[in-house]
């Protein structure tokens, strides 16, 4: 029992922990703020498998971009006062055990199949190479991709814009 | 003009003139719609005349026995190869006699009704359903098939209906249409279950195969005799079904109720209907299955001609306290044809012993004559008086001379007086019964008796006993009829029947019968024995005499006798009690025990069970309903299920 | 390293997906569902990183998804506000429960 083992329940531990309570929390802010101790679990989990770069990217645009966008929204549908309602029993209860049911399949596939590690080397997970990656156009090559999410970038500032703007109704 | 051209336009006519006069004639020729219903008529009488005529005299004959010959047989509804219902015209003695009989009678009908319903507002519906029934009628005696004679049969209970129920605006005549329809009716299930055991054991509904597969000896008669059901073996549970049908269309007891409440119709359609031809439908069947009757089930016939003789004597009694001249008229009918009955009954099959058989439908037809004759005789009567009671008539002999001279000669003739025709009849009956049933013949003996008293009493009430006076009554009268005439005597348009009904009351009985009908086709030598006559005829002299005494002049007699008879009186007045024995069956027991049973399951379990199912889908849709609520998450929850569903299939379970 | 192996960042990553997934068919307010909703699109996230890491380590194809992934998630919560907004703007309410007719 090594200390990565131990870091890696650890983090493991905060990131489904943090789930489970945003999932069940009766208070909208708190739930928002387990979703954020969830996120950052996971970018621990990326920072454990040596991808810095995702964790990073993981963190900034998550925790630093869509927690802060959930909070706002809260506040701007003025939610944040006191306890949400409670769920459906009967819905919650056929919900619980669809979940249940499906992760127990899950489970018993991810038993049965043998994962053949690779035997080539790695290829390094440094900001050089995945800059160098993404940006090519021979083969594994991600520059087109990358162009197409810039414009969807873009459609999705310009919808959400359209959607959420105040039309100005004659007084 | 071919038999098959003949034997469509006698029936074809009237039914004609129904379509027509019904539909057309109702709007545009409302006042000629009797004529032309009664040119129809005169044609078809005529076309009916010479058919007979002709089969009688000329082709019918072969080898000394009348044939049965078929005008036309077509076959309507096949069930199998074998079994099938044909709609055909037969031509054998009955029927022929039967033809004449239904037409001439009709056609006298007819021109009585031009002056009788004159100024009637429904003219021309009458007229239309005389037609229907005169059709409904020779389609029955000319059936070759017992299915089709029990379609007639039905088409005539029809017409029936309609007739008596003409003035449905008296809630007693429709009344009256609808009992005579619904016995009728419950008479004619039996017949048709007979019809049914009949045609099952012979595999026919032919008459002509079906009687001969009875009475030849063979596996069908033995299979039939065999079969039994309680003790009585099928041929007598199909014969006696029949018959019961037969019973209830020619009134015999217990089938008699609607008799006498049917003259509450138009008195020429009593004199038609009740009198002369529908009444004599049951005869006619018995005699058209008179073979399998007399060969093969002697019990069947017995039971024919006990029934016969106690509706004879029944009727008789009960006619004798009646006060209403149609009523009277109606049980001597019963009478009448409880004679018919039981002549058929006691007769034997062949030759000498089959002399009862050719008696029957000599009476037949002789009693058509002069009871047509009685009841449009009473129609004037009526005619002029307004009323139906002998209480309000009496001395009428001065104010309508022709009309008394044919009353008189009819009543002659019913009472069996030499030489008026009924004279003839009764006595080729008589002398049937004297060989066969001794029994029999001494009841006959006192119902002829019992017929010329309560006849002439019909008679000395209405033409002499007391002085007329109700002619000074009648300017305060309202005619409820709009009639447009002086009160005199009856018009010529109502005389002219009378006069040829009464011409035929003497004649026909000079008419050798037996050389056209018999219960084997030869010809019968009709005897006569002079010896064998005398006692009737002197009962009837006496009886007439008694009658004369009791109400030839207004006196206490009658009433002294009625006293004296205390129950025996009160109980024939009130017909014995039958209808109220009838009303408390239906009310009391059908009603109210099997009704009121039947009504609690038909509410509570029938309706029940489609409450039940409307309950079932209603909930059921419901649940369905609560699947679609609109509910984002509700649906994730189904599609999410659907996918763990598919996965669980294709991953696990798939090989 | 040696002792995690592949199966477990599967394990991992699938309850949090099924997590998500409870979470997105019982939580009543839309935010929250939203919130379910990134958890399942993090869920996947590992999912990639660990094949990646364990199976291809040559290869750079699960970054990139990820990546891609991750930006893309970014604009889809973005859009989803926008929409929870607008609808709270029209009903005054962000019950679920609430919008359950097309028509107002």
């Amino acid at each position: 029992m090594s200390a990565s083992t131990i870091i890696f329940y650890i983090l493991a531990a905060i990131t489904l922990g943090g789930a489970i309570l945003a999932v069940t929390s009766p208070k909208i802010f708190r739930s928002a703020i387990y979703l954020l101790f969830s996120l950052i679990g996971i970018a621990g989990l990326y920072f454990w498998l040596n991808y810095e770069f995702i964790a990073a990217v993981q963190v900034v645009v998550y925790v630093g971009g869509i927690v802060v966008l959930i909070i706002f929204s809260i506040f701007l549908t003025a939610g944040a006062g006191g306890d949400m309602k409670d769920p459906v029993k009967v819905r919650s209860l056929f919900a619980g055990l669809a979940c249940l049911a499906g992760y127990c399949m899950v489970y018993f596939v991810i038993q049965r199949s043998e994962f053949i590690p690779a035997l080539q080397p790695s290829i390094g997970s440094e900001v050089k190479t995945i800059g160098e990656q993404m940006l090519s156009t021979t083969t594994h090559g991600y520059l087109l991709p990358f162009e197409l999410v810039s414009m969807l970038l873009l459609a999705a500032m310009v919808g959400c814009i359209v959607i959420a703007i105040k039309t100005r109704t004659a007084k | 003009m071919t038999d098959s051209l003949a034997l469509v336009l006698v029936p074809g006519l009237p039914i004609f003139g129904f379509l027509f006069l019904s539909m057309i004639g109702k709007r545009y020729f409302a006042k000629q719609s009797g004529l032309i219903g009664t040119l129809l008529m005169l044609v078809s009488c005529g076309i009916a005349c010479a058919t007979a005529y002709k089969y009688f005299f000329v082709t019918g004959m072969v080898d000394g026995v009348y044939q049965h010959q078929y005008a036309f047989k077509y076959v309507w509804l096949p069930f199998s190869e074998t079994v099938s219902i044909d709609m055909g015209a037969m031509m054998d003695p009955i029927s022929m006699i039967m033809i004449v009989v239904v037409t001439f009678i009709s056609l006298m009908v007819h021109i009585y009704s031009l002056g009788y319903m004159k100024g009637e507002e429904r003219f021309a519906i009458y007229y239309s359903y005389l037609g229907l029934f005169t059709f409904s009628m020779l389609g029955l005696v000319l059936s070759t098939n017992i299915f089709q004679i029990y379609i007639f049969w039905e088409l005539v209970g029809v017409s029936s209906f309609l007739l008596i129920g003409y003035y449905f605006d008296k809630p007693s005549a429709v009344a009256a249409s609808k009992k005579a329809f619904i016995v009728t009716r419950f008479a004619d299930a039996g017949f048709l279950i007979g019809i049914l055991i009949l045609s099952y054991y012979t595999g026919t509904l032919d008459f002509d195969t079906m009687i001969a597969r009875l009475t030849m000896p063979g596996s069908e008669l033995t299979a039939i005799s065999t079969a039994g059901f309680l003790g009585i073996s099928a041929l007598t549970w199909g014969l006696v079904l029949v018959f019961m049908g037969g019973a209830g269309k020619s009134a015999m007891f217990p089938l008699h109720i609607w008799l006498p409440d049917a003259m509450e119709g138009p008195t020429p359609v009593s004199a038609l209907i009740h009198a002369a031809t529908m009444v004599v439908a049951g005869v006619y069947l018995v005699g058209r299955l008179f073979p399998v009757f007399a060969l093969s089930c002697p019990a069947a016939l017995d039971l024919v001609a006990y029934v016969g003789i106690f509706s004879s004597m029944f009727a008789a009694v009960i006619a004798c306290t009646q006060t209403d001249i149609k009523r009277v008229l109606a049980y001597s009918t019963m009478s009448q044809i409880g004679y018919m009955m039981f002549a058929l009954g006691v007769s034997h099959y062949g030759g000498e012993a089959g002399l009862g058989f050719t008696a029957s439908f000599f009476h037949l037809f002789t009693h058509a004559m002069f009871k047509a004759l009685l009841f449009l005789g009473a129609g004037a009567v009526i005619h002029y008086v307004h009323s139906n009671d002998m209480k309000d008539m009496g001395g009428l002999r001065k104010f309508m001379p022709v009309t008394h001279i044919v009353f008189l000669i009819a009543c002659l003739a019913i009472s069996g007086i030499p030489p008026f025709a009924g004279f003839f009849s009764k006595e080729e009956i008589l002398t049937a019964a004297e060989h066969n049933n001794a029994l029999i013949y001494w009841c006959a003996i006192a119902t002829a008796a019992l017929t010329a008293f309560y006849m002439f009493r019909l008679y000395f009430s209405i033409f002499w006993n007391k002085e007329y006076v109700g002619h000074l009554l009648h300017k305060k009268d309202n005619h409820h009829n709009d009639h447009a005439h002086d009160h005199g005597e009856a018009p010529w348009s109502m005389k002219i029947p009378l006069i040829i009904l009464a011409l035929l009351s003497i004649g026909a009985g000079f008419i050798p019968f037996g050389n056209f009908v018999s219960s084997d086709g030869r010809q019968l030598a009709s005897e006569f024995h002079l010896t064998a006559a005398l006692l009737p005829v002197s009962l009837a002299i006496v009886a007439i005499a008694a009658a004369m005494l009791l109400y030839g002049k207004e006196n206490t007699g009658p009433g002294r006798i009625a006293g004296g008879a205390g129950g025996l009186y009160r109980g024939a007045l009130n017909k014995f009690y039958i209808d109220e024995i009838y009303l408390f069956i239906t009310k009391k027991i059908i009603f109210g025990f099997f009704g009121t049973i039947a009504a609690w399951f038909d509410k509570n379990i029938v309706d029940g069970f489609m409450n039940f199912l409307g309950m079932v889908s209603e909930n059921f849709s419901d649940l369905l309903r609560r699947m679609q609520n609109g509910k984002v998450q509700t649906y994730a929850v189904y599609v999410f299920s659907g996918l763990l569903g598919i996965v669980l299939l294709m991953v696990f379970l798939w090989t | 390293m040696k002792d995690i192996g592949l199966s477990h960042f599967l394990i991992v990553s699938t309850m949090l997906f099924f997590i998500g997934v409870y979470g997105f068919l019982t939580r009543r307010n839309m935010i929250t569902m939203l919130m379910s909703i990134e958890l399942i699109l993090n869920s996947c996230n590992i999912n990639f990183i660990a094949f990646n890491k364990y199976l291809f380590p040559h290869r750079l194809d699960g970054t990139f998804f990820v990546l891609f992934s991750i930006a893309i998630a970014a604009a889809e919560a973005a859009v989803a506000i926008a929409i929870i907004i607008n609808l709270y703007r029209a009903r005054k309410s962000i019950d679920a429960e609430d919008a359950d007719s097309l028509r107002l």
